[in-house]
């Protein structure tokens, strides 16, 4: 039951997906692509919950390394996605201010 | 899946605020709050993560406080410093880093069980798994899969990005048969050790998995030629969101399982849009050996010209001047040259002089989607005047001339005219049909599809040989003085 209700949920957000991005502008596929990048970097939650099984320095090392990755993945893709995205916006400011 | 718990219902918060920011990333206008959106949805996930009692409670802190910091300081890092012509390497590499840590989390839920003396996988509730059984290995078997491949893929994209090693196809011998047997070795060693692996035996097995899915990686994005990267970027980023979400099942939470399905679908939407642009299917591209040295018909190498008239920067001035409309076409060249400010002074220029002045951009020039989009916004080309296909083809017939500056293959009449070419069939820009082309280019060798370009040898064009930046320099010198 509970693995049937967790594939409901996986699919019906490949449908969300879809119907959300079927329209983008190529303008924003860059963007789109490194700000849905950042989201893959979810599986932070996961490497966060794994880093409770820690015993020992291996293991210690491994935990921090997923945490680390997972981090790089997260506030690297959106600081990225912020910088381009405010190049797109500053331009329409400038235009208004003329 | 998730009980009816304080931190159940903030990760329900966090996945409507990933919904809505992905909603909102698909308008210019709302597109930056989206991306903020998302990134508090992550912030949100990441706190409840590390304060709730289901997760909290044991937290080895050390280890988080390193990690956090290690990665933020090296993210925070890489996305200040990179140029905007490396952001196609930039998400290759974050892309493959997420799909890196998906599978560590996976090797980590499984080292962490059969650490503790287990034979075959986990059965339910009681021994600590959401969903026990064949589920968790299955699980277990697909995270690592996605995530290992996705990791190797990515790094030898970038290198392919960046130069470190050759764009061309690189086909090694017999190489579907090596990518077949590591592909079944790889999810066979993996399922058995899963299934039926007992300690250290069942931790070899999975160890034999990530590294022929790791090979598999490689082996398989190497015959990918350099100007298919936008697929191959698009597919890779689809890859991590399907290794987010497997790390969902395995740790059954659902929260990761819908932000990567979300991840998976939209990389997916790219590719297929990619591969449309291209006239070609996902198979074709992602078998390789297309373009590179590898078609034999016709080189289009530069003695198959005969009638190529070219203009100095000079030249190329004059015919501006008395032109009224003009539209840029930029490819992969301008990337490579760093042309896009001048391009877009150039443009300044002409609309000083009362010209019309538009750009016209294919889905796949560059090396990623949206690339040139990038570059011109960084060079603040007002978004307004970048026309896709569709939108800019019927204007090329009443426009005076046309600056194209490193693309070929985008504007090579072939594909509408020679229904045998290789490329035939696929959308182009149609270029051709103003009244002057002007084509900045370094010499008469042949684009990516590695074929001639009937365009160079047109009556209405002009070969501008040299680097793409320094002749644009020229002529908009030229053109202040006139």
């Amino acid at each position: 039951m509970i693995l049937l209700l967790m594939l409901f949920v996986f699919l019906l957000a490949i449908v969300v997906g879809n119907e959300l991005i079927s329209k983008v502008p190529p303008t924003l596929h860059t963007p789109l692509m490194s700000g849905a990048n950042a989201i893959s970097g979810i599986t932070i939650v996961g490497a966060l919950m794994c880093a409770q099984f820690t015993h020992g320095l291996a293991a210690q090392i491994f935990g921090i390394v997923a945490i680390a990755l997972a981090t790089i993945n997260v506030v690297g893709g959106f600081m990225v996605t912020d910088r381009m995205l405010a190049m797109f916006s500053s331009k329409k400011k400038k235009k208004e201010g003329k | 899946m998730d009980g009816f718990t304080p931190a159940g219902l903030l990760y329900l918060v966090a996945t409507v605020l990933f919904i809505l920011g992905i909603k909102r990333l698909s308008k210019v206008r709302t597109a930056r709050s989206g991306n903020q959106l998302a990134a508090v949805g992550m912030l949100l996930a990441i706190v409840v993560t590390l304060v709730s009692p289901e997760g909290g409670v044991g937290l080895d802190w050390t280890t988080v406080i390193i990690g956090m910091a290690l990665g933020a300081l090296v993210g925070g890092v890489m996305a200040k410093r990179v140029e905007m012509t490396g952001m196609p390497e930039l998400v290759a590499l974050f892309n493959g880093f997420g799909g890196l840590a998906s599978t560590f989390v996976a090797v980590s839920e499984f080292w962490g069980r059969y650490g503790e003396h287990m034979t075959g996988p986990p059965k339910d509730a009681a021994e600590g798994v959401v969903l026990g059984g064949g589920v968790w290995a299955i699980a277990i078997v697909l995270s690592i899969l996605i995530g290992t491949v996705t990791f190797t893929g990515s790094l030898v994209a970038m290198a392919k990005l960046s130069g470190k090693i050759s764009g061309n196809p690189i086909i090694l011998p017999g190489r579907h048969l090596i990518t077949l047997v590591l592909l079944i070795g790889g999810i066979g060693a993996g399922v058995y050790g899963t299934f039926y692996g007992e300690g250290n035996t069942a931790i070899m097995l999975v160890g034999a998995l990530t590294l022929g899915a790791g090979l598999f990686g490689i082996v398989s994005v190497l015959p990918i030629g350099g100007a298919d990267m936008p697929v191959v970027v698009s597919l890779l980023n689809s890859y991590s969101g399907l290794a987010a979400s497997m790390a969902g099942f395995v740790i059954g939470n659902s929260l990761l399982i819908v932000a990567g399905a979300l991840v998976g679908a939209a990389g997916l939407i790219l590719t297929m849009v990619m591969c449309k642009a291209m006239n070609r299917s996902l198979g074709n591209v992602l078998v390789g050996g297309f373009g590179g040295d590898t078609s034999s018909a016709s080189k289009g190498g530069a003695e198959e010209y005969t009638t190529v008239k070219s203009a100095g920067t000079e030249e190329a001035a004059m015919i501006l001047e008395s032109a009224t409309s003009v539209i840029f076409v930029p490819g992969y060249g301008m990337a490579v040259a760093q042309a896009q400010h001048v391009v877009k002074e150039l443009g300044e220029e002409m609309e000083r002089r009362g010209a019309t002045v538009k750009y016209g951009i294919h889905p796949v020039a560059g090396r990623m989607p949206g690339h040139m989009n990038v570059l011109l916004a960084e060079a603040d080309v007002p978004y307004e005047q970048l026309l896709e296909l569709e939108k800019i083809n019927g204007e090329f017939k009443t426009t005076d001339v046309t600056i194209i500056i490193g693309a070929n293959d985008v504007v090579n009449p072939e594909a509408i005219e020679n229904p045998k070419s290789p490329i035939a069939g696929m959308p182009i820009l149609n270029a051709f049909e103003s009244g002057t082309v002007l084509m900045v280019k370094r010499s008469l060798s042949p684009g990516y599809a590695g074929i001639k370009n009937p365009l160079f040898e047109r009556d209405n064009t002009y070969m501008c040989f040299g680097d793409g930046k320094a002749f644009l320099v020229d002529v908009l010198a030229e053109l202040k003085n006139s």
